[in-house]
């Protein structure tokens, strides 16, 4: 299985990356690379192989229904380009 | 050309906020209605190194509605990460599950009103609820040509329900949506509140000729937040659909918001790209493990489910199975006719049942009351029925008293009809008396049933009925008026 630019420019998109001239070039190699790599395991036969779905073998920890935070808005927005009325403001959106 | 008959296939999609102190995966609280921001910790504001701590109390309550739909609790379930950009998901992902949701498979049996003053009963499969968490608010007002963000609800725990397409008409699309409704609320794992956006329905609609195989391609209607909007935003699109279909064009799936103000839905602005999520197994959480033992003792500690209940209202009360379910629609209801029938004596249970359905659920309605501060409590209620029961007083004076019992015009039942002289007469010389009287002073009426017209004798019933300021036993009153006639 290999990219098209096509796909990489999509996946760019996604990810809102924007990629300079040429660049679609490069990433699609590498990233046809990481494919090379999935197809050798893709052969590998894991009939019987139980998928994980993390590399430890290990159970999620649970924390009681508690809350422990405190109200830390001015320090968080401290450091944030642009607040208002206790709101984070970003560029506008609409749906 | 005959005009095609549709068949309309509607599932769901419910998305439950499930009423935790702090959220799924941050220690940060719930509570609605906080300055804004004021509940959003560095977990929920995802600033860089952060890790999410799964909520116990939040997988608890997705047990508790897997057990309640005889769903498969999964001993083992994954999160995975929904990835979309927009500003009220600061990690720019929305941790959800996918391939291995906690809760899989289940189904509710509903009475589904048929329009006719009757009901019928109808199974929706669930096809599985799964465990996410909340994105944030934006604010679209205008703050100088920006978007406000208040990131409060962000992380708070939701548990989506997604229904099988089982569902064939607006109103048993309706119907499962408050069945949901009530049972999660019953099962106190989500306050319900539509307003404030605990219960939030998003409705999958397609039409197909009746007698196909394959479905139509469906259009999603996003964000209903009422029943009523659920009903009205269904009919509208299966409409359109129809009358689409009709003038030879052809639905393009996509999705739909509903305005309210105009009763129409409409395609939002097309995003390209707006359902290809890249869904990935999240490194930062472990699988989810639930043993065997969890869920027994969650299984023991489920309280009796409104389907149980309605089922023993039918087989021990002798109630119909559309009354059984009004009275299982939510666990206070239940309790308060429980309640009821426990003081009236179960003999007096479907006098019980119409008084709560009817009266009093009306006067509740009327006055915005819970049935929790509802002025006239069960043992009152139940002291009223005893008293229709053993004839003291007819239904027509129940009513009174109950208005005096809901103004707090007295403690009792007994005590109102004592006070205000409301016994009932059944004596037959007192009743004969009152009878002469108004045949005395009504000989045209007399004169018409003689004559062969009925409703003379109703009206003369109801003469004698005002005369004794509804006091005389009607049974009474028919029987013995029917003699003095013929």
């Amino acid at each position: 299985m290999s990219l098209s630019l096509d796909e990489v420019r999509h996946i760019a998109k996604l990810a809102r990356l924007e990629l300079a001239a040429g660049d679609a070039e490069a990433t699609q190699a590498k990233l046809n690379g990481i494919f090379g790599l999935i197809e050798e395991m893709q052969a590998v036969d894991t009939d019987g192989v139980e998928p994980m779905s993390h590399p430890q073998e290990l159970a999620q920890r649970l924390r009681d229904d508690a809350v422990s935070e405190t109200d830390r808005r001015a320090a968080f927005q401290a450091v944030a380009p642009q607040t208002e009325a206790g709101l984070y403001l970003v560029p506008k959106v609409i749906e | 050309m005959s005009r095609t008959d549709w068949e309309v296939v509607i599932g769901l999609e419910i998305h439950t906020q499930l009423n935790t102190q702090s959220k799924i995966f941050s220690g940060a609280s719930t509570a609605f209605g906080a300055e804004p921001n004021a509940q959003a910790c560095a977990v929920d504001i995802a600033l860089p190194g952060v890790l999410p701590v799964l909520n116990k109390g939040a997988v608890e309550r997705a047990i508790r509605f897997g057990l309640a739909i005889g769903a498969t609790v999964a001993p083992k379930s994954i999160f995975a990460r929904k990835n979309y950009f927009y500003p009220d998901l600061p990690k720019g992902y929305q941790i959800s599950q996918y391939e291995l949701p906690v809760v899989q498979g289940g189904q509710i049996t509903l009475q589904v009103p048929d329009g006719k003053g009757g009901a019928y009963e109808k199974v929706v499969n669930l096809t599985r609820a799964h465990l996410e968490e909340d994105a944030g608010k934006s604010l679209h007002e205008d703050f100088h040509g920006m978007t406000g963000i208040d990131l409060n609800r962000a992380g708070t725990p939701l548990l989506e329900i997604v229904s099988e397409p089982d569902m064939r008409s607006s109103a048993e699309a309706v119907a499962y949506a408050k069945a949901l409704h009530a049972l999660v609320r019953w099962i106190d794992i989500c306050d319900g509140n539509m307003q404030e956006g605990s219960f939030r329905c998003d409705a999958n609609v397609s039409v197909r000729p009746r007698g196909q195989a394959e479905f139509g391609t469906r259009r999603e209607i996003k964000n209903l937040n009422s029943f009523r909007f659920l009903q009205q935003a269904i009919d509208y699109e299966i409409q359109w659909q129809i009358d689409l279909i009709e003038d030879g064009g052809k639905v393009q799936q996509a999705t739909v918001l509903f305005d309210a103000d105009t009763g129409e839905t409409r395609a939002m602005r097309s995003k390209e790209d707006a359902h290809d999520y890249r869904y990935f197994p999240d490194p930062d959480l472990l699988p989810l493990v639930i043993s065997s033992e969890w869920i027994e003792r969650v299984k023991g500690e489920l309280p009796e489910l409104p389907e149980a209940l309605s089922a023993r209202f039918q087989g021990e009360y002798g109630l119909s199975a559309y009354d059984a379910t009004t009275l299982t629609a939510s666990r206070e209801v239940a309790q308060f006719y429980l309640d009821t029938v426990a003081a009236a004596g179960a003999a007096n249970a479907k006098t019980c049942a119409n008084w709560v359905m009817g009266e009093l659920a009306g006067r509740l309605n009327k006055a915005e009351l819970d049935i929790t501060a509802s002025p006239v409590s069960a043992a009152q209620l139940a002291g009223l029925v005893q008293r229709i029961a053993d004839n003291t007083i007819s239904n027509a004076i129940a009513k009174k008293v109950f208005e005096a019992l809901w103004n707090k015009e007295g403690e009792s039942a007994d005590a109102i009809i004592e006070a205000q002289g409301l016994k009932q007469v059944t004596d037959t010389g007192a009743i004969e008396a009152i009878i002469d009287e108004v045949l005395a002073a009504n000989q045209k009426s007399v004169e018409e049933f003689r004559a062969g017209k009925e409703k003379a004798f109703n009206a003369l019933v109801g003469q004698c009925m005002k005369a004794s300021k509804g006091k005389a036993n009607p049974a009474q009153v028919n029987e013995l008026l029917k003699k003095k006639l013929g």
